[in-house]
């Protein structure tokens, strides 16, 4: 069903649907905030004015079906090869403006070696890494990112981490490289902090836009499934348990990132 | 053109750069580093892209990204690496884009060595990665056809819209002979209407390899059997010696092929009346003439440096109709002239009791 709305023409719009999006309904968990994310960049693609000339690449993980939900190009990468897919694209691509969207099992697993090495090169690409602490998609096994103690399906006892090993800080190893212009950490867990994610997303493809370098946006999620919480819950959670493991903050910003006018 | 005295990595290298490359993506590996060597100057003198990426696993997904684009690219490994490019190839196969690999098989399992060897038959030929596809697998012999076949992997990847693999081995990327390389051609100026390369004027484009539902996913596959049964109706290649009075046949490959035609003048020097077949395509393989003739000789050898790896679409091929004899070296090592005149000689005993 579709309703028609007649605005009247001195009545600025102040709310859309982003262009960049396609009104179709997603297949996420309610409570998940992937929609949310899906929506910040669509909503900064558009402000951005780059629909036409903009390529993503999916990951594996919850977000695998994202080129559904984008009204842009979209490419399909294997666990992980998310950024060397990528750099393929944009190397033969450089007017482009090519984004990754990456879990923590895809980006600080499996696919550490092709996020390191494309941060490294410099690769002008911007990637926004959702980390909810698990692997959603696979039914709540232990990532990379699952805080020491937190119970999962393939840590029953709760990861110990002589065991398992500790939670991989992926953005301040990104920051260590050279070729990173702007690592960040944010989360998406109230609306002042959403507010600020959204920025952070427009500053790092602003710096892709600028050919500056390679900009990565870490965003702390939840994921109330496979938590076994409320998503009331679960973003409370988050808040009190992962901040302290994951801290806020840009880790890397050089002097011309900084200077990007971000609206 | 003129010929001139090419090593075989510098040859393959150089004609993907004439056939219109623009892309290539890699990771040294003897025996075949030369090919990443020589690219590495000439694709930047020329203003494309050359890029060494950090494994196999980056440089086939690498490669991926830039064939969704739509553009022309390629790269080249040896065993190990091949190896680890499953994964991407897989997926490669799986969304329909066109991409050349090159393989100069090496010696192995694990490290091996890095002698030539033909032992990546199975891993090349029987399918793509996990899942159910074929690449199409040529098999020069030589180096001018190692620099021929590249235009054809290029021509025949855009045609279908598939994967295709150039086998070599070791020897054939390291040695030197004279042979002729193609003009340069002109960069195509065109996208395919399907490339992700911004959704400009036009509903966007979705390259994946991602069929959720059960019937969605073999209806498509369904649709890769097809093209794949196209190209084995169109696509068989191979080149026969002296099959018209040939009472032994003899089926090798590359290399194997190549040793094979001076054992053939030896045995028919002495008295021995034998021809050759040597496939061109090992997928799709000339499985319908080694039939016709397997009717005509008496006896069959197959020689490989491998323990015996296309010998299995061989005797599927002849399917009974005559005995198969088989002489594989392993590990690097040639299967001489001698020893295969003395694997002839024994098979034309055998089928003459
Ligand atoms: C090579 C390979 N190994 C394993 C899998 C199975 N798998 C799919 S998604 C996933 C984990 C995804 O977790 P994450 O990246 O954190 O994303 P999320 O699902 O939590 O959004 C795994 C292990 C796969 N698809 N491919």
């Amino acid at each position: 069903m579709s309703v028609t709305v007649n605005i009247p023409a001195d009545m600025e719009v102040v709310y859309e649907y982003p262009r960049s999006m396609n009104k179709v309904y997603t297949h996420y968990c309610p409570g998940c905030p992937h929609g949310i994310l899906h929506r910040l960049i669509a909503e900064v693609i558009d402000e951005l004015g780059i629909q036409d000339r903009c390529i993503g690449v999916a990951p594996v993980g919850c977000s695998v079906l994202i080129y559904k939900y984008f009204n842009v190009d979209f490419v399909e990468a294997a666990h992980g090869r998310a950024p060397a897919m990528a750099t393929g694209i944009k190397r033969t691509n450089p007017d482009k403006i090519v984004f990754t969207y990456q879990g923590d099992g895809d980006m600080a697993a499996i696919g550490t070696a092709e996020a390191i090495h494309a941060a490294n090169r410099g690769e002008r690409l911007t990637t926004v890494f959702v980390n909810n602490a698990i692997y959603g998609m696979t039914g709540g096994q232990m990532a990379p990112t699952t805080l020491p103690g937190m119970v999962t399906t393939s840590t029953p006892m709760g990861r110990d981490v002589r065991l398992a090993g500790y939670p991989v800080p992926m953005s301040e190893i990104l920051a260590q490289t050279k070729g990173a212009v702007y690592i960040t950490r944010q989360m998406a867990l109230d609306l002042p902090s959403i507010v600020k994610t959204k920025k952070a997303i427009k500053r790092a493809f602003m710096a892709q836009m600028a050919d500056l370098g390679y900009s990565s946006v870490e965003v702390l999620s939840t994921c109330n499934t496979n938590w076994n919480m409320s998503p009331w819950d679960s973003m409370v959670w988050a808040k009190e348990h992962m901040v302290p493991t994951f801290p806020l903050g840009d880790f890397k910003m050089t002097d011309e990132v900084r200077a990007l006018k971000v609206r | 053109m003129a010929k001139e005295l090419l090593k075989g990595n510098v040859a393959f290298a150089e004609a993907a750069v004439r056939n219109g490359l623009q892309a290539y993506f890699g990771y040294p590996i003897t025996p075949q580093s030369e090919a990443l060597e020589h690219l590495s100057k000439r694709m930047l003198e020329l203003d494309r892209v050359f890029l060494q990426a950090e494994s196999e696993v980056a440089a086939i997904n690498m490669v991926y990204g830039a064939a969704c684009t739509g553009v022309r690219v390629m790269t080249s490994t040896s065993g190990p690496g091949f190896s680890l490019m499953t994964e991407g190839l897989s997926y490669i196969a799986g969304s329909e884009v066109p991409v050349v690999v090159v393989n100069m098989m090496r010696g192995g399992p694990g490290l091996g060595n890095i002698q030539p060897a033909q032992a990546d038959y199975a891993l090349m030929v029987h399918t793509v990665g996990h899942g159910d596809f074929h690449a199409i697998v040529l098999a020069p012999a030589n180096i001018q056809e190692l620099i021929d076949m590249v235009g054809l992997a290029f021509d025949l990847a855009e045609k279908y819209r598939t994967v295709v693999y150039i086998a070599g081995d070791g020897s054939l990327g390291q040695m030197m002979e004279s042979a002729e390389l193609p003009p340069m051609k002109p960069l195509p100026t065109e996208r395919p209407a399907w490339a992700t390369i911004g959704a400009k004027d036009r509903e966007p484009n979705a390259i994946t390899s991602l069929f959720l539902g059960a019937e969605p996913l073999e209806a498509w596959n369904l649709h890769l059997q097809k093209k794949l049964a196209q190209i084995k109706e169109n696509e068989v290649r191979w080149q026969e010696y002296q099959t018209e009075d040939a009472d032994l046949l003899m089926v090798a490959y590359g290399t194997v092929g190549r040793i094979c035609t001076s054992v053939m003048r030896e045995a028919r020097k002495q008295g021995l009346r034998v021809g050759l077949l040597r496939p061109q395509t090992l997928w799709p393989f000339p499985a319908a003439r080694l039939n016709e003739l397997a009717g005509q000789v008496r006896g069959i050898l197959v020689s490989e440096m491998s323990a015996g790896q296309m010998l299995a679409d061989v005797e599927r091929a002849v399917a009974g109709k005559c005995p198969v004899a088989f002489h594989g070296r392993l590990g690097g090592v040639f299967p001489m002239v001698d020893e295969l005149l003395a694997e002839l000689k024994k098979l034309d005993q055998e089928v003459s009791k």
